[in-house]
């Protein structure tokens, strides 16, 4: 091939090419400590052998518990995976594009959504849009029920990445419905109202409420009462609800959760064009590489769009399938919903004893893979800078990454998210002997 | 982000791994059953190998009890809240993007495929349906990829080759795709766009497919209100991946039936003039290359002259680039970017396995950017579009198998080439004529002497009588924005070489309704 010479370049192109406002902005805010201290973690990981002495990484909501639960399943179901069903043949697989997602797919997580709820809801199959993960299920819902400028009330304390996912591109603010320890940091109606009234005070029209349900980063449910309250007040300024699911299954009892399909099968259905409902296989199977997120909609013009929105994000046919068969197993779905929620309470209990042994308190949770840790009495103020500091201190010196309550846009300052189920139950040990060892020695200091 | 495998309490006591053969897919024999079961089965295998690097030992188990049985609940319907007192009584509102999504499918494209979807052509149990010529989908080679993926996955059972070959798998996956993947694809893109150029897969970010790769870059180079410059004809689907929600806009660069539709540096100029005019800040020049819907190749010397006289962006979408079957070469934008030159920031890849590989249920795309920035971008962005795990770990292995990855290509070009000939003789005959093309799925065909009013009213007459009466769907040229009427793309890989005189007798049909009287 002919080499043919380049023009000169004119002084426009030697100038600095520039990229648009979205690409350079940190709306992410992933420049938040939530992330630094994954950076920290990167660079001197611990490893119970090699790295003792290293950073444990308590950052990073993952469930690891029922790993084994999963093996087993394959090891039982190798000689035939394809058991339950129709098998596509590989040409339909490799060929299939469709963003309405596998049928055997969206029926096998219907399935597994209601037997989460133990049967106390129904979900029909045609109402499911499929995404790559909870991420971009949140996200799409935002681009369809909000415009540039827009706002979604969210209670604090929140998960640190809705600042990305529901913002960056959208262009939507996110106003926080402040919640606080004086009532374990349930919605409060006045929370709600004073939410709004902000909004339309800085002349932002507020679209939707979004509520994480198990919270993250409280780890606790969210009572009946409260999603009654929030419906009525989504249903009398007219406004849509998402409700993040995405911990259900990680609920430490059945019967404490409380979905919104439940509430509103209860009401026969009022408003429920007005509810979303997020969920994610990344959590409670543990399969975060995965990629696997829906939306739920009780809103026919919500599903449609969101499935022609899904184009940019869908899940790999081979993973839909795979998937379909696993979760159409009843019997396994059954046994691992109960033993992962068994699993986690413990791990519950062994990390808060151990805190209330050392003098901490947690705030008193249900569900989720972590704690909510409130470690203000060890602040010499109760200020962002000091729960900063304190932070510091531990990912530097006790060597743990956990999540200071700033992140989360947490009104009080000194409360951390710890989580506990993405690493051995030895490993949690050492953690909790660090923390117990870090308390004694400030204790000591005072 | 990465993590290090947990510590040792999460090997399993037993030394080695325990395979398991499914003996269902093994003897079963038959070639689609075959690998539709085996390729579950080595997702299990993987599944398995990657459980086992990252669990931790198993508690003492409480003996599973049931949950409560599932009680029949009635279904919730929507019906609209007009209860209570002082709720409101309209109903919710969607965003005004979405409205704009909901009536999206009003172009024939997607009322074609739409269509097809319904009514699809099938030779035993539905001899009457329509058949599809609207999809640029390659399924001649599939059966190519069958064997090869079927035959790795036979050596992973049989253990040869060890483990799979990717490192330990982190328990956090990287958002932009596993080294490991990128390595592949690396060396994938490099066969398929004829060796010229070397890929570095540090500069690549996946997306689950082309579209949000496109979508990614539009946000990444563009604010709202921008345009990137587009030579029309150009794919439909450009204006959801890069317009839909990013409020970019899109300025069609025409290109003409004298030119044989070839790109004009005078059209170019000429739109980027009265963009500036209106005041439309253009950002960019998105190209295909192969072109979609002519199937030609572009002189990406002359276009990345214009972009550097302008300081803009160019996205090249090369996603037919190992789909070449004609006499010119295809020459990738990376070749003739210098890695010394300062304009290379300014050059973006769009690539993926949808089209060169038949594997379009996969979900995977790429962007490749010589562009720091960029890239650090669209690695946070790509979060929403991420490639799966397990589709990554079960292609990696075919993607670097530099001599199947030869013999495929070729093959493939054969018989695009064969299926290219057949189709394009086969309209002549009928009295149709088509562009001369080079790559891609698809001919380009002038249909305008059967159009009447010539117009686009016509050509949309004679696009329904197409899809209504013939029972085939093409796509009209207006739909891809082309300014000529009666132009219609023909996309021949998803036929059978039987089914291509039923195509033309139908075809012929209507060919008779129209043809002008003499």
């Amino acid at each position: 091939m002919a080499i043919k010479p380049l023009t000169q370049p004119s002084s426009a192109s030697s100038a600095a090419i520039s990229l648009s406002k979205i690409a350079v902005s940190n709306t992410h805010g992933e420049d938040s400590p939530y992330f630094a201290g994954w950076k920290a973690y990167d660079e001197n990981p611990y490893d119970e052998s090699s790295n003792p002495s290293g950073v444990i990484q308590m950052g990073l909501a993952e469930n690891q518990v029922s790993f084994d639960l999963l093996e087993k399943y394959l090891e039982k179901n190798s000689s035939d995976p394809t058991s339950s069903g129709r098998v596509s043949s590989f040409r339909e697989n490799a060929l299939f594009q469709d963003y309405h997602g596998l049928l055997s797919f969206r029926k096998a997580m219907a399935s597994f959504m209601e037997q989460i709820r133990g049967g106390r809801a129904k979900f029909d199959p045609e109402r499911i849009v499929i995404t790559a993960g909870a991420t971009a299920a949140n996200e799409l819902l935002t681009f369809i029920l909000a415009d540039p400028g827009d706002a979604l009330l969210v209670p604090t304390p929140y998960y640190p990445g809705f600042d990305r996912d529901l913002r960056w591109r959208t262009g939507v603010h996110i106003v926080p419905i402040h919640c606080d320890s004086s009532n374990a940091f349930e919605i409060t109606p006045s929370a709600l109202d004073s939410a709004y009234s902000d909004a339309e005070s800085r002349g932002l029209r507020v679209r939707g409420v979004l509520i994480t349900n198990p919270s993250n980063p409280l780890g606790a449910t969210v009572k009946r009462a409260v999603l009654e309250h929030v419906l009525d007040f989504g249903a009398l300024k007219n406004i849509h609800l998402v409700s993040d699911e995405i911990y259900s299954g990680s609920a430490f009892s059945d019967r404490e959760f409380v979905s919104i399909a439940e509430v509103l099968e209860a009401r026969g259905g009022r408003g429920s064009e007005r509810c979303h409902i997020v969920y994610s296989l990344s959590k409670d199977l543990g399969l975060p590489g995965f990629r696997v997120g829906t939306i739920y909609s009780y809103n026919d013009a919500v599903v449609t769009t969101a499935r022609r929105m899904s184009s940019f994000t869908l899940i790999s046919s081979q993973t839909q399938q795979l998937l379909a068969t696993m979760l159409s197993d009843e019997e396994f779905t059954a046994g691992y919903i109960e033993t992962n929620r068994e699993r986690l309470r413990r791990r519950y209990r062994m990390i808060v004893d151990e805190l209330g042994r050392a003098g901490i308190e947690c705030l008193k949770g249900n569900a989720g893979l972590f704690c909510w840790m409130n470690l203000s009495p060890f602040l010499k103020d109760e200020t962002v800078e000091e729960e900063l500091a304190l932070w510091e201190c531990i990912l530097r010196e006790v060597k743990l990454n956990i999540s200071p309550g700033v992140s989360c846009h947490c009104a009080e300052p000194g409360w951390f998210r710890v989580c506990f189920a993405n690493m051995s139950e030895q490993t949690l040990q050492v953690a909790l002997a660090r923390i117990h060892d870090f308390v004694e020695r400030r204790r000591g200091n005072q | 982000m990465t993590q290090t495998p947990p510590n040792d309490e999460s090997r399993p006591t037993r030394t080695g791994m325990r395979l398991i053969v499914p003996l269902q897919g093994v003897v079963q024999g038959r070639g689609g059953i075959l690998l539709g079961s085996l390729i579950p089965c080595a997702l299990f295998y993987f599944l398995q190998f990657y459980l086992k690097r990252n669990r931790s030992p198993p508690p003492p188990n409480p003996p599973p009890s049931r949950s409560a049985s599932s009680s029949d609940l009635p279904r919730s319907s929507s019906r609209p809240n007009l209860l209570s007192r002082g709720a409101s009584n309209g109903r919710v509102q969607l965003s005004a993007r979405a409205n704009h999504v909901a009536k999206a499918n009003e172009s024939p494209y997607y009322i074609g495929l739409d269509r097809v979807r319904e009514d699809a052509y099938d030779e035993l149990t539905n001899p009457d349906g329509v058949i599809q010529l609207g999809l640029a989908e390659n399924r001649l080679s599939l059966d190519l990829i069958e064997e090869r993926l079927s035959k790795n996955l036979a050596d992973l059972m049989s253990g040869a080759g060890g483990p799979p070959g990717l490192r330990g798998i982190a328990t956090y996956q990287p958002f932009d795709g596993l080294l490991e993947f990128k390595m592949a694809m690396a060396d994938f893109m490099t066969e398929a766009m004829g060796n010229e150029v070397s890929f570095d897969p540090l500069k690549m970010v996946l997306t689950s497919g082309g579209t949000p790769a496109l979508e990614i870059l539009s946000f990444c180079l563009a604010d709202p209100g921008n345009a990137f410059l587009v030579p029309a004809p150009y794919y439909p689907g450009f204006d959801r991946d890069l317009k839909w929600r990013t409020g970019v806009e899109l300025i069609p660069v025409h290109c003409r039936s004298c030119d044989n539709f070839a790109l004009s540096t005078t059209a170019l100029e000429q739109a980027f003039n009265q963009a500036r005019k209106r005041g439309q800040k253009v950002r960019g020049i998105l190209i295909s290359n192969p072109s979609n819907p002519v199937g030609n190749m572009l002189n990406p010397y002359d276009i990345l002259d214009f972009a550097r006289e302008r300081n803009i962006h160019i996205i090249s979408d090369e996603i037919f680039a190992g789909s070449t079957y004609g006499n010119e070469k295809f020459v990738s934008m990376a070749e003739i970017v210098d890695s010394e030159d300062a304009f290379k920031d300014r050059v973006h890849i769009v690539y993926g396995l949808s089209k060169d590989l038949c594997i379009p249920g996969f979900r995977v795309g790429v962007i490749y950017s010589f562009n720091e920035n960029v890239l650090k971008a669209s690695k946070k962005l790509t979060r929403f579009s991420s490639v799966s795990t397990p589709t990554q770990q079960i292609l990696a292995p075919m993607l670097s198998d530099k001599r199947f990855i030869q013999e495929y290509i070729n093959t493939n070009r054969q018989r695009i080439r064969s299926m290219y000939d057949l189709v394009v003789s086969g309209l002549k005959e009928l009295g149709l004529e088509c562009t001369e093309s080079s790559g891609g799925l698809y001919c380009w065909v002038d249909m305008s002497k059967l159009i009447s009013p010539y117009n686009e009213k016509g050509e949309l007459d004679l696009w329904d009588k197409l899809l209504n009466t013939a029972k085939i769907n093409v796509t009209p040229g207006s739909a891809c924005h082309c300014i000529e009427p009666g132009w219609f793309r023909f996309c021949f890989t998803t036929l059978r070489v039987n089914e291509v005189p039923l195509v033309m007798e139908r075809i012929r049909k209507v060919v008779e309704i129209c043809k002008p009287s003499v």
